[in-house]
């Protein structure tokens, strides 16, 4: 497992793949955290987490791009056989790739430790809401990570596969955004499947068990999921 | 070392794997031979437990690929036919990673990568990026890949495709000195590969085996029979009704159409000399004869005749053709059989695209 975490990690870097995404989230966020700061006439109150929030739609675009090659590549260039005829189990394979696609999502997260810092420095922290803030966060992206390894694994063309996770990522957010137009047990079943409204008890600085929970059964879920495709896909291939 | 039992792989309706049966000894140099499309990389797949099988066993040392595939995916080497590599890394870094996904030992790791570089001669482009190597280098780092770990059990899916001459040879010689501690399989579609590897040759038609046999032997039984090339201006239907009644001749079928005739391939019985039987049954008919050639069969010829033949009858052939005496003769006629080949495979890779 450790051996493909460590090429698939180094192969992030060898492209300009990670750098141009750490770019853009590291532009957009910026930006997102200037613009309350700019509007304030005098002292202003703005909660961290609430810039993170307000771009958590970034995500929905930039981790499917970052996680679009993981399996689809391995079976476009031919090394899938290479991977499956080594003493590795499929389980150890997909998970070493979450785990380096996560690890690349972690290193984006970290630059955004600046704002705190900053906030600090000229301001008031609060320190608890920062925390469960981040802690939804890095839920949030390693839930995306782990459904973009599986869009990965449905297909051979990485493009298809970021685009497959962006619009089912993006649909999600669309049914939290009209949410209150919805009844019943629409209404139910958009609360539940919302990670983004998840994400929100995160920042208002509460933490529940049924949110773990929730993230951890559906990151289960999706690297499941990824492994019985790339086993089936072995089984079915024509 | 490797043992299949009624291996079969369907994919639908399509069988391409039929009730391979064959073993393979320690230390042995086995050949895999026949057309594009035949199910070889199929089997090497199933042999190597990248592919399931549909129905039948594969066992290396002892070991069952569906039971423990673990143990035997330690044993196994691989060189698939589409070289398995990162173009992103550079060869060291490349090998290196391959160590690490096989378990190799740390403290033998750095020996033994330098080791099979020396071996199959990559060590001067040990730090290029794997996308700026020509093919050769390409499919020499690709069995260097196969090489690492020191497995038992080799399994190379055309080992010398897209190399040069020079290192074709090279390739061939690194594998038989290989051959003296490791169990190799060895598939290609090119006889002469084979015929100067391999101690014996598996000819895989169709999915299903049509000769098991050295090299010698499998020539030996198939010089039975002797080929005659011959032009002939007339009607296709009748001169070839007129040459199947002479007697001696087993096999008429066309093989060229020129403007001034049509070309067939004669097959007949060892011991008579039919030039002057065709040349006076032609005469009979008024059909001039343009050219008349007899042909030998060399390796290459044999495989092109078993491969074309049915499956199903080429054991009884075999059989007949074996009860006949030997003998060689020169190979008069070697372009006809390149011409021969090259449709054959065509065909095969059309079959294959049809799948």
């Amino acid at each position: 497992m450790w051996a493909i975490y460590k090429r698939e990690l180094k192969s992030y870097f060898y492209s300009p793949l990670a750098y141009v995404l750490t770019g853009i989230y590291t532009l957009l966020l910026s930006l997102n955290f200037l613009r309350p700061i700019l509007a304030a006439t005098g002292p202003t109150q703005t909660s961290f987490g609430a810039i993170i929030y307000n771009l958590n739609i970034l995500l929905a675009f930039l981790i499917p791009i970052l996680t679009m090659r993981v399996l689809a590549d391995e079976k476009r260039n031919g090394t899938e056989v290479l991977l499956m005829t080594s003493p590795n189990s499929v389980a150890a394979i997909v998970f070493g790739k979450f785990l380096a696609a996560f690890t690349v999502f972690l290193l984006m997260v970290a630059v955004t430790a600046m704002y705190p810092i900053i906030i600090a420095i000229s301001g008031e922290l609060i320190v608890a809401s920062m925390i469960t803030s981040y802690i939804g966060y890095i839920l949030t992206g390693a839930l995306f990570v782990a459904f973009g390894v599986f869009t990965s694994s449905l297909t051979e063309s990485p493009i298809v596969s970021a685009v497959i996770g962006s619009l089912c990522l993006f649909f999600i957010w669309i049914i939290d955004y009209f949410r209150s137009a919805l009844k019943g047990v629409f209404f139910d079943i958009a609360k539940w499947i919302s990670f983004y409204s998840r994400f929100l008890d995160f920042v208002k600085g509460t933490i529940y068990l049924k949110d773990f929970v929730f993230f951890f059964t559906l990151i289960a879920l999706f690297l499941s999921l990824a492994m019985i495709a790339v086993e089936k896909k072995r089984w079915s291939q024509g | 070392m490797i043992e299949v039992l009624n291996l079969t792989k369907s994919y639908g309706q399509i069988k391409a794997v039929r009730n391979l049966n064959f073993t393979v000894n320690k230390g042995e140099i086995l050949g895999f031979l026949g057309p594009n499309g035949a199910g070889k990389s199929t089997t090497m797949n199933m042999i190597t437990g990248y592919l399931p099988s549909t129905s039948g066993t594969v066992k290396v040392a002892g070991y069952d690929v569906s039971v423990e595939p673990h143990e035997v995916k330690k044993r196994v080497g691989y060189l698939p036919e589409q070289p398995p590599l990162y173009t992103d890394l550079t060869v060291i870094e490349y090998l290196d990673f391959v160590s690490d996904l096989k378990k190799v030992d740390r403290k033998k790791k750095k020996s033994q990568i330098s080791d099979i570089m020396e071996l199959v001669k990559i060590s001067d482009v040990r730090k290029r990026l794997i996308r700026n190597l020509s093919k050769g280098y390409k499919q020499r780092v690709g069995l260097a890949q196969a090489l690492i770990g020191n497995p038992e059990v080799l399994i190379l899916d055309e080992p010398t495709v897209g190399l040069d001459p020079t290192q074709i040879i090279e390739v061939r010689k690194l594998i038989k000195a290989l051959g003296k501690e490791h169990t190799i399989i060895l598939s290609s579609h090119i006889m002469q590969e084979i015929s100067a590897v391999c101690e014996r040759i598996i000819i895989i038609n169709k999915g299903q085996i049509v000769a098991i046999d050295t090299p010698e032997n499998i020539t030996k039984s198939l010089e039975g029979s002797a080929m005659y090339t011959v032009r002939i201006d007339g009607p296709k239907d009748k001169v070839i009704a007129a040459l199947k009644n002479i007697v001696g001749i087993r096999n008429v079928k066309e093989n060229a159409k020129f403007e001034d005739g049509i070309e067939y391939l004669v097959e007949a019985d060892k011991d008579l000399d039919l030039r002057k039987p065709i040349f006076f049954e032609m005469a009979k008919h008024g059909y001039p004869i343009l050219e008349i050639k007899p042909m030998s069969m060399n390796l290459e010829e044999a495989f092109l005749k078993i491969t074309s033949m049915d499956p199903d009858k080429a054991s009884e052939n075999e059989q007949q053709s074996n009860e006949e005496n030997a003998n060689t003769e020169e190979n008069t006629d070697n372009e006809e059989v390149v011409n021969n080949s090259e449709d054959s495979e065509e065909i095969s890779k059309e079959e294959k695209e049809d799948k």
